[in-house]
């Protein structure tokens, strides 16, 4: 019981726990960029969850093939093979979404919530969990954007996935979907996500201090997975 | 003529398209490496040099072998492998022969190594079909844009960290507040360059 329990919290991690972009602040520059309408944060959500998923699993089965010191080029390797089949599906069958999206789809071979969770996890658990962690990371990263970009969307463009939102499609508030709204927007949701973590922790921790911490440990090791 | 075109294409970059704050390429280093004016001034000088390296050497592969051989769907996994590896021989060539200058930027050349701004910027100058010295203006101006958001940001940002926000603002979401009003000052800048240069 308790097993299935890891299994499953694997997955639920990367909800709120673990979210890669709220708490790991991992793959900021699509965050951004994307959630301008909530239909391409989803796109873009979905397209690097299939790339983390593929990725995860075959770096995962081949951790012991690669050796220790050319990991890096060879987990871009797998990560921007991935990525060209994502691109040719999204051109032939979204081409709408192509265009959205833009630079933005072939610069997942650079998210860093990919090579993050490839060199975090990946490299040094089995495939089936590691398929699990994808899945997870996935998930979350396609709920944070979903969620951002229906936020964005509703208050600067008055609509919702491209249906009206009553009052607010007669008063769109322009700033949410221009350049600074998703600065904005990103600082609201982290903010958020502390605020939700600050109420689940028992009182005697050490608050938001550790989280700050925690945060700044993000950067560290997000600066380091850049390397 | 030309020398109007390629200013128009460097202050476009500079202003208006800044990289960082209106296209939201390379917001790792830019939350990251912002604290300090020196480490800020630094990682930027890195960024500038290794985006001009990788546009002269993506170009031509991209003109003369990708397209002319019909290979477009591998620019991707081209253009990572090369400037992964480019990275790499500038911070050994550097490291042996100028050491002066690897001091100085040899600590930012890996962290830029998957930097998007640089992949962004080689990638978008042969999307919009650039020839080779407007792709390597291009750059320059991507990177003297990142350069200058970078300086302002270090300058709002050492006010910000001296601020009492409430407990959940602390750290970065006050931050990224802060990146949403250097932003938002950026986009005064539209429609500049089109009435000092004229449309592109």
């Amino acid at each position: 019981m308790e097993k299935k329990n890891n299994k499953l919290s694997l997955i639920t991690n990367g909800f709120l726990k673990e979210n890669p972009v709220l708490k790991l602040v991992l793959g900021t520059c699509p965050t951004l960029a994307v959630t301008s309408s909530a239909f391409n944060g989803f796109g873009m959500g979905v397209a690097a969850t299939f790339v983390l998923i593929c990725s995860n699993v075959v770096i995962s089965a081949l951790r012991k093939t690669i050796p220790d010191k050319v990991r890096i080029p060879a987990f871009i390797t797998v990560i921007a093979g991935f990525v060209t089949i994502v691109q040719m599906l999204v051109k032939a069958f979204l081409p709408a979404l192509d265009t959205a999206l833009g630079v933005f789809l072939p610069l997942i071979v650079v998210n860093c919530v990919i090579l993050g969770r490839a060199e975090a996890f990946a490299s040094k658990n089995p495939v089936f969990d590691s398929a699990l962690d994808g899945v997870g990371m996935g998930l979350g990263f396609t709920l944070t954007l979903t969620l951002m970009g229906i936020f964005r969307e509703a208050l600067g463009a008055g609509s919702v996935f491209g249906f009206a939102v009553p009052f607010f499609s007669a008063n769109p508030i322009g700033f949410f979907t221009s350049a600074a709204g998703g600065f904005f927007t990103f600082g609201l949701f982290m903010a958020l996500a502390v605020k939700l973590e600050i109420a689940q922790m028992p009182k005697d921790g050490c608050g938001a201090g550790c989280i700050g911490c925690k945060m700044a440990c993000a950067n560290a090791k997000n600066e380091g997975g850049n390397a | 003529m030309d020398a109007m075109r390629l200013g128009a294409i460097f202050f476009s970059m500079v202003l208006v398209n800044n990289y960082v704050l209106v296209k939201f390429l390379g917001i790792c280093p830019f939350l990251g490496v912002s604290k300090k004016l020196d480490s800020s001034v630094g990682m930027s000088a890195a960024v500038i040099f290794v985006m001009i390296m990788a546009t002269a050497v993506t170009w031509p592969i991209d003109t003369y072998i990708l397209q002319a051989n019909d290979l477009t769907y591998l620019r991707t996994i081209t253009f990572i492998l090369v400037i992964a590896s480019l990275v790499q021989l500038v911070e050994i060539i550097l490291k042996k022969y100028i050491p002066g200058l690897y001091n100085s930027l040899g600590v930012y050349l890996p962290l830029i190594t998957t930097n998007c701004a640089i992949l962004g910027v080689a990638l978008l100058n042969v999307e919009s079909g650039y020839n080779f010295v407007e792709s390597i203006i291009g750059s320059l101006g991507a990177g003297v844009g990142f350069m200058l958001a970078m300086v302002i940001f270090t300058g709002v940002r050492s006010r910000v960290d001296q601020a009492k926000p409430p407990k959940c603002f602390e750290g970065l979401p006050l931050t990224l507040v802060a990146a949403a009003l250097v932003a938002l000052s950026f986009t005064g800048f539209g429609g500049i360059v089109e009435s000092i240069f004229g449309a592109i």
